[in-house]
């Protein structure tokens, strides 16, 4: 377990300096609701708990991952492009004409990307199709699906929670991105969810609030996740955006960080922040 | 329907309503097609999709009174390598949901099949709030479907065969009233993208969809009285539109009418349109809906005061053959 977590702590910085490499060398993108996802991602991706095939990325009994929070598309990317679905230098293409990299995932051009998203709330409803498909199938596998803590204003996501509920998805996993900011604020500040484990709750979901930039307590939820029969499960993960270089964020006066690629020239200051975290 | 027929009003033979016909054949295709899996949106014995979910109660999930969820769960189905079947009242689903539509189905190009009752002003007494009269225009917009508006009974039985053999995503428009007899079951011909000419006529073209079929056919026996020989062509296909049967008609005919239970901008009339100015222009004249909501009413009554009758197409096809160059 130790050499293991070592290890997806290296990949979790690895995963980080993708993000940051690709978007400032895009010189657009969302860096900062990348990073914050970076443990969960890992984790799922390279701790064991997504079953898939890069070299079959259609293979019918593969675990489903859908980023719902489709501008978080770097942390996606990072890590297909290292578990092997494209070759890594294609990264840093992102954003650029004729790339499949796409500024929000396009599952139609680029392989192991689940679903095209990109406006907000409806990826938790795709989870759903998904899971109702394994149903119908009698098929095992498991379907995560990640939102934004804003992204849970969408009104569907209440109709997908509700209808994840009536037909007791046990084979379907919300991760709640939960670093606290949205586009022009503070998520609580501009409309506040919370208790988002609550409400999750009140809709049938079995729930469980963790430290999401700690990847032993990401392991250990998703473990819980996968063991939870009879009722869809949600973790509301509690993050930062822009974990991994909030040091610099914080000298460039914006812990938000919205939207914004980080300066060619504070690069390699982001690396090593990384490197060290 | 207190007070109301359930038919709409022709010399021709009533058949079943286009939901009706859809249901039925949806419900018996069921069992030749088990990659088909139905999402209601609590609608199911208004859009008929019950009768399928009561045959194939595994393949059939109602997801409540919400219709982002509902295309988006149908996204996830059709993702997973399912046929999925989506029904509602054709304004809810493509105004509701249009979002979705857009982004969970269009984009990546799904194999999701969108079913659309009620549309149109035929339903009645129920009025504006449930009338879908801009279902086409909104589905035509989406890049990559096809969308499809059957005229009778038959048709609207074969276009439900010929959407799920097809692969990607279909809007089928259907309404509520019992509509009159175009085809008979042995000759129905139906391709997706190829218009069916029903009479012939050197004088002018009718093109019509839905319930207006039945109508261009009696308008174009009222014009032969006049003179006028009027070719009928059912284009139960908006989308993509037979360019060949129009730039042909427009040829040999060098008048054109279209008609459809739709408002102005973006239906049938606005593709014909478009699709003539490029290849072939000729005088064209619309029967539609223009720009406005309608309102509770008798079906027919309201297809009166919204001048959606073979009169009204008598007149536009007199129009643009006068208008033609001598």
């Amino acid at each position: 377990m130790a050499n293991n977590l070592d290890a997806l702590l290296a990949r979790a910085r690895s995963i980080r300096e993708d993000i940051v490499r690709m978007t400032t060398e895009a010189g657009s993108g969302h860096p900062s609701s990348s990073m914050s996802a970076a443990e969960v991602v890992t984790a799922l991706y390279f701790g064991g708990f997504l079953k898939h095939d890069p070299k079959n990325p259609t293979w019918p009994d593969r675990d489903r991952f859908i980023l719902s929070k489709g501008h978080a598309a770097p942390v996606l990317y990072a890590a297909l492009a290292q578990a092997g679905y494209f070759p890594h230098d294609e990264i840093m293409t992102l954003r650029k004409i004729d790339s499949p990299v796409e500024g929000h995932p396009n599952m139609k051009r680029l392989p192991g990307v689940e679903a095209s998203t990109g406006s907000l709330g409806q990826g938790l409803s795709i989870g759903v199709g998904h899971a109702l498909a394994a149903r119908v199938d009698g098929k095992g596998y498991h379907t995560y699906v990640m939102t934004g803590d804003g992204e849970i204003e969408e009104g569907q996501i209440w109709e997908a929670a509700a209808s994840a509920s009536k037909y007791q998805l046990d084979n379907l996993t919300l991760i709640v991105d939960r670093n606290h900011y949205q586009q022009t604020g503070p998520a609580e500040e501009v409309l506040n969810m919370d208790p988002i484990d609550g409400k999750f709750a009140a809709f049938g979901w079995k729930t469980q609030v963790i430290n999401g930039n700690d990847m032993r307590e990401v392991l250990q939820a998703l473990e819980r996740a996968s063991e939870i029969k009879g009722m869809p499960t949600c973790i509301v993960s509690l993050t930062h955006k822009g974990q991994g270089m909030l040091n610099l964020l914080r000298k460039l006066g914006d812990t938000n960080f919205h939207g914004k690629p980080l300066p060619a020239q504070n690069l390699n200051e982001a690396l090593a922040e990384i490197a060290a975290s | 329907m207190a007070g109301a027929s359930s038919g709409l009003q022709s010399n021709r033979e009533l058949g079943k309503a286009t939901r009706d016909a859809f249901g039925r054949a949806l419900e018996a295709l069921g069992a030749d097609h088990p990659e088909v899996v139905v999402v209601d949106g609590d609608v199911g014995n208004s859009t008929r999709t019950e009768w399928f979910g009561k045959k194939h109660s595994d393949r059939f999930f109602n997801v409540g009174i919400a219709e982002s969820n509902l295309v988006g769960v149908a996204a996830g189905l059709a993702s997973s390598n399912k046929t999925a079947v989506i029904a509602s009242f054709a304004a809810f689903i493509t105004c509701n949901a249009y979002d979705q539509l857009r982004m969970s189905v269009a984009y990546p190009g799904l194999n999701v099949k969108v079913v659309g009752s009620h549309a149109g002003i035929s339903i009645g007494e129920d009025g504006a709030s449930q009338m879908g009269i801009e279902d086409v225009a909104l589905m035509c917009a989406l890049p990559g479907f096809v969308v499809i508006v059957p005229a009778d009974e038959e048709s609207a039985k074969a276009a439900t065969k010929a959407m799920l053999e097809y692969k990607g995503p279909v809007y089928l428009r259907c309404g509520r009233p019992e509509v009159p007899k175009i085809y008979s079951a042995d000759q129905v011909s139906f391709q997706i993208g190829k218009a069916n000419r029903l009479r012939d006529g050197r004088d002018l073209t009718i093109a019509a969809n839905g319930i207006m079929v039945a109508m261009a056919l009696d308008a174009a026996e009222a014009l032969a009285a006049e003179g006028i020989e009027a070719r009928v062509l059912d284009m139960h296909t908006v989308k993509p539109i037979d360019r060949d049967a129009l730039l042909t008609a427009a040829k040999e005919t060098g008048a054109v009418v279209v008609a459809e239970e739709h408002l102005a901008h973006g239906g049938l009339g606005s593709v014909v349109a478009y699709t003539l100015a490029e290849t072939h222009p000729v005088p064209i004249r619309f029967v539609n809906l223009l720009d406005t909501f309608a309102e509770s009413g008798a079906p027919e009554a309201l297809l009166k005061k919204y001048g959606l009758t073979a009169e009204k197409i008598v007149e536009a096809g007199r129009s643009a053959a006068g208008a033609k160059k001598r």
